[in-house]
């Protein structure tokens, strides 16, 4: 049964199981790969995307659950300002080593930002807990986070 | 041992006894100009267009360590080109065309710091030729700067594009005269380069080993015989053909390295998701006999009877240890312990491959070591080497992982039974847990001797280990130079052997990550027990700066670098040697010196309640006279430091229980996350006079037992065992 679902502004259908995972429907189906599996159990945030706002794990966000919602990816996110400034301040401070987990950080961080423009530091803790990064590039991503709340205090004064 | 299962020394020797051979090939390699209109090739790393933009081939695998930026930074440095200008793109691999192509051991910097350097200084020398040639002046009146050719006494100035199809016809200078620049002249090493992949990254784009995404592709998902080096006996595959998309099913019983492990059965279709669902439709039966008595219990049992045993084997002896320990004034004895870990790297094993209708076998593949891949895969599938191609992907993690060939092994059991089509096999999160090549464990009865002094006088360590034939396994060694073995009168380091089915390898900082822990654990006791603490009792051990003999193949051991580093990190932190007086809190040092880089550390922690925060590390590090990317070389060390706080803390023992290991995702074998990071890991380098050495391994070893020290200091308790714990 064909599935609509809007994936970074546009409007996609699909035609596959319902119950495949939003994280596989995004790599096999809809060629986009930037969402990355990492433990296929919720236990990583490798895969995360931004579901009607709110940060989802795709590995566990059957289609079926994304029909008709509005999906943000790694792919689209600048479109909004707030990712637009998330990822400047992730490339500016070099936050990347490997790199493979910082699609999910990067959406992570955005839907934190968006719900909370100025995070105490036990709010970054408690919304970027989710995403591992094996290098551990932890202390860039803080500082990373910081950076992009401060620029998006300077741009909305 | 198997013929082909090399062990890491004999690996990092072949590697630089064939580097040496190679970069002379790549000297003579030098080709021939393009057309005009196209880039010309200055060398086989360099190719100039008639736009001046200059590309560089990165030619290692970037596994996050950085070299994809750092290698063409040293070489864009002696082309004097500007880094705006510069184009960056990742080589295949041809050791013969490029030289080594690996990450391990630490070893892109010093492999390649002159290496790199000469190529690009080699095609500088032939673009100044042709100015030369086309101005009729000395080719010593010119000089050169981003990217241009220039007579000062004339007042012109060329691009190094209007130079290059002339340059590329002439013949290449002698690599090893060609002048370099003095290091103070240095424009772009010393600088700090944001990675060049970053922009990507941030967009998503398909750069990793998973993302390759060859027209036609297929996927592959696996059903893994669970005990390691057990067999397949039989399967049955109706039910799994019948499932939506399923294409094929594959035995792979080809056999890998070493022969007869890791058997599997891969299903085949259009998609990952279907055929790793179709899994639990296949019926098999495996041969485990004689894998399946293997256990983590066992082993402790086992360890536990050969401790109490004489050692089966030495390591290394000198004088008289019994003895020396018979008449000390002070002997201090202790147990250490530590456990298997898995790598789990974030992007799982997986590699793409394409068995073409002609017999060439085409990989895209996240390899750390593509030439070992190359000569298992030629190997086990007796094919010609020749006959491959591997285009090498950014690798979501490696970490040593991916310095084992078996995923790709399997990738070319799978590609051969779907010739014409490209097909990517994907580990789950279970499959790559469950079948790694596991960092061992190990247990070490440590005693050592005090004279009247306080001096250290002698030293033994039992070292339970695991091996055949009384030789460790991969990655289960340890050096006979050990310090402080080299300079006490009586040492004894002797081994007993346990066995295991289960395949071992090297874990970033390999062996040091867990012998760090056990000799300067034990160390911080002798100095208890010496009324003094370790940086003291490191400096009384080291004495006058002199070289102690290396291992095979190794560096020597400097005691003055080694001075340097621990001056430097206890003038850095502060040190005092006097204990916390704050309740929970405490303070604790670690040194260790491996893959040629000296590192001291000391770190800051409080315990309330049991638990165990880490509040701040600071770090010296000795990595000879230049770091060549500030920023990513800070960035590697945060991260190596906070790797070891998650093996000492965070990460729980791999377990086995009838031959086949437990663990299944990151709910039972934890990784470290934001939480759990320390505040800040300060870092200060201690320059010398040394030819530059890699970081991303010896900063990771001395945080471990930094942190059994200072929960000592913090709590009174001495833990000896990993992952540490108070609870």
């Amino acid at each position: 049964m064909a599935i609509s679902l809007t994936v970074n502004r546009k409007p996609r259908t699909v035609d596959v199981e319902s119950d495949k995972p939003l994280l596989w429907v995004l790599r096999e189906d809809l060629n986009m790969p930037g969402t990355k599996f990492g433990c296929g159990a919720g236990l990583c945030g490798a895969c995360t995307v931004i579901l009607n706002g709110e940060a989802v794990r795709s590995c566990q966000t059957p289609l079926a659950d994304a029909a008709g919602k509005d999906i943000v990816t790694i792919e689209g996110v600048t479109a909004s300002p707030v990712g637009a400034k998330v990822v400047e301040a992730w490339t500016a401070l070099d936050v990347p080593q490997c790199g493979y987990c910082q699609a999910g950080q990067i959406m992570s961080a955005t839907a934190l930002l968006t719900a909370t423009p100025k995070p105490s530091a036990d709010e970054v803790t408690a919304g970027m807990a989710g995403n591992i990064c094996r290098c551990a590039t932890y202390l860039r991503i803080q500082k990373a986070i910081a950076e992009a709340s401060r620029a998006i205090a300077g741009a909305a004064a | 041992m198997n013929a082909v299962s090399v062990s890491r020394r004999s690996f990092l020797a072949a590697s630089l006894a064939s580097g040496a051979a190679l970069t002379f090939e790549a000297k003579l390699a030098f080709a021939a100009a393009s057309g005009a209109g196209e880039p010309a090739m200055l060398g086989v790393f360099v190719s100039i267009a008639p736009d001046n933009t200059v590309t560089i081939l990165a030619k290692n695998p970037e596994i996050g360590q950085g070299v994809k930026t750092m290698l063409p930074m040293l070489i864009a440095e002696e082309l004097d080109v500007a880094w705006s200008q510069v184009k960056i793109k990742q080589a295949d691999e041809n050791q013969d065309k490029y030289g080594p192509q690996f990450a391990g051991g630490s070893m892109t910097t010093p492999l390649n710091w002159l290496p790199a350097r000469q190529a690009g200084a080699g095609a500088r020398a032939m673009l100044v030729a042709a100015a030369s040639q086309q101005w009729g002046v000395p080719a010593a009146s010119l000089t050169t700067s981003e990217g241009s050719v220039k007579h000062a006494a004339t007042g012109r100035s060329i691009t190094y594009a209007a130079l290059a199809p002339v340059a590329a016809k002439i013949a290449a200078p002698d690599l090893e005269k060609v002048p370099l620049k003095n290091p103070k002249d240095f424009k772009i090493v010393g600088k700090s380069r944001p990675g060049v992949d970053t922009p990507a990254i941030v967009k998503g784009e398909p750069l990793f080993g998973i993302d390759a995404h060859p027209a036609g592709m297929l996927y592959a998902a696996m059903v893994k015989c669970p005990v390691i080096s057990g067999t397949l006996k039989s399967f049955d595959d109706a039910a799994v053909r019948k499932e939506k998309g399923v294409l094929a099913v594959v035995p792979i019983t080809d056999g890998e390295i070493p022969a007869g492990k890791h058997n599997a059965v891969a299903i085949v279709g259009d998609s990952w998701w279907r055929v790793h669902k179709a899994r639990e439709k296949l019926a098999v039966q495996w041969d485990t006999v004689g894998f399946d008595g293997y256990s983590t219990e066992g082993y402790t049992a086992q360890a536990k009877a050969l401790l109490a045993a004489a050692p089966t084997a030495d390591l290394f002896k000198a004088g008289n240890a019994d003895a020396a320990l018979a008449k000390a004034a002070k002997v201090v004895t202790a147990d250490y312990a530590y456990p298997f870990l898995a790598h789990a790297t974030l992007e799982p094993q997986n590699c793409t491959a394409l068995w073409h209708k002609d017999g060439k076998l085409e990989f895209w593949a996240p390899t750390q070591d593509p030439g070992t891949a190359r000569a298992d895969i030629a190997k086990v599938l007796g094919i010609d080497p020749a006959s491959m191609t591997i285009h090498m992907t950014r690798i979501g993690g490696g970490f040593g992982r991916r310095l084992m060939s078996d995923f790709m092994i399997q990738t070319a059991c799978i590609a051969k039974a779907v010739p014409g089509r490209p097909v990517k096999l994907l580990y789950d999160r279970t499959d790559d847990m469950r079948n790694d090549y596991y960092r061992p464990g190990g247990w070490h009865r440590m005693t050592a001797g005090l004279d009247a002094s306080g001096a250290l006088v002698a030293l033994k360590d039992h070292f339970i280990t695991f091996g055949t034939d009384g030789k460790p396994m991969r990655a289960a060694e340890m050096r006979a130079t050990e310090f402080p073995g080299p300079v006490l009168p009586d040492v004894h380091f002797g081994m007993s052997f346990l066995k295991t089915n289960v395949t071992t390898g090297w874990l970033r900082a390999p062996t040091s990550n867990a012998v760090s822990f056990v000799f300067q654990g034990f160390l911080d006791e002798v100095a208890e027990a010496a009324g003094t603490d370790l940086p003291e009792l490191m400096r009384r051990t080291l004495g006058s700066p002199k070289q102690l003999p290396p291992e095979p193949d190794d560096t020597p051991f400097d005691t003055g670098r080694a001075r340097g580093v621990i001056d430097a990190v206890c003038k850095f932190a502060g040190w005092t040697g006097k204990r916390s007086t704050t309740p929970g809190k405490g303070r604790g040092f670690g040194f260790y010196f491996s893959h040629r880089g000296y590192f001291a550390e000391v770190v800051d922690l409080t315990v309330a309640d049991g638990q165990i925060t880490i509040d701040k590390v600071w770090v010296a590090g000795d990595i000879g006279s230049q770091v060549i990317n500030p920023m990513g070389a800070e960035h590697q060390m945060q991260g190596a430091v906070i790797d070891g706080i998650a093996q000492a803390l965070v990460w729980q023992p791999i377990e086995q229980k009838a031959g086949a290991v437990t663990q299944e995702n990151f709910g039972d074998f934890p990784l470290i996350r934001i939480n759990q990071t320390p505040g800040d890991v300060a870092i200060t380098w201690v320059v010398t006079d040394n030819p530059p050495t890699g970081l991303g391994e010896p900063t990771l070893p001395p945080v471990i037992p930094a942190i059994a020290n200072a929960i000592k200091d913090a709590t009174g308790k001495r833990l000896r065992s990993l992952p540490m714990s108070l609870a």
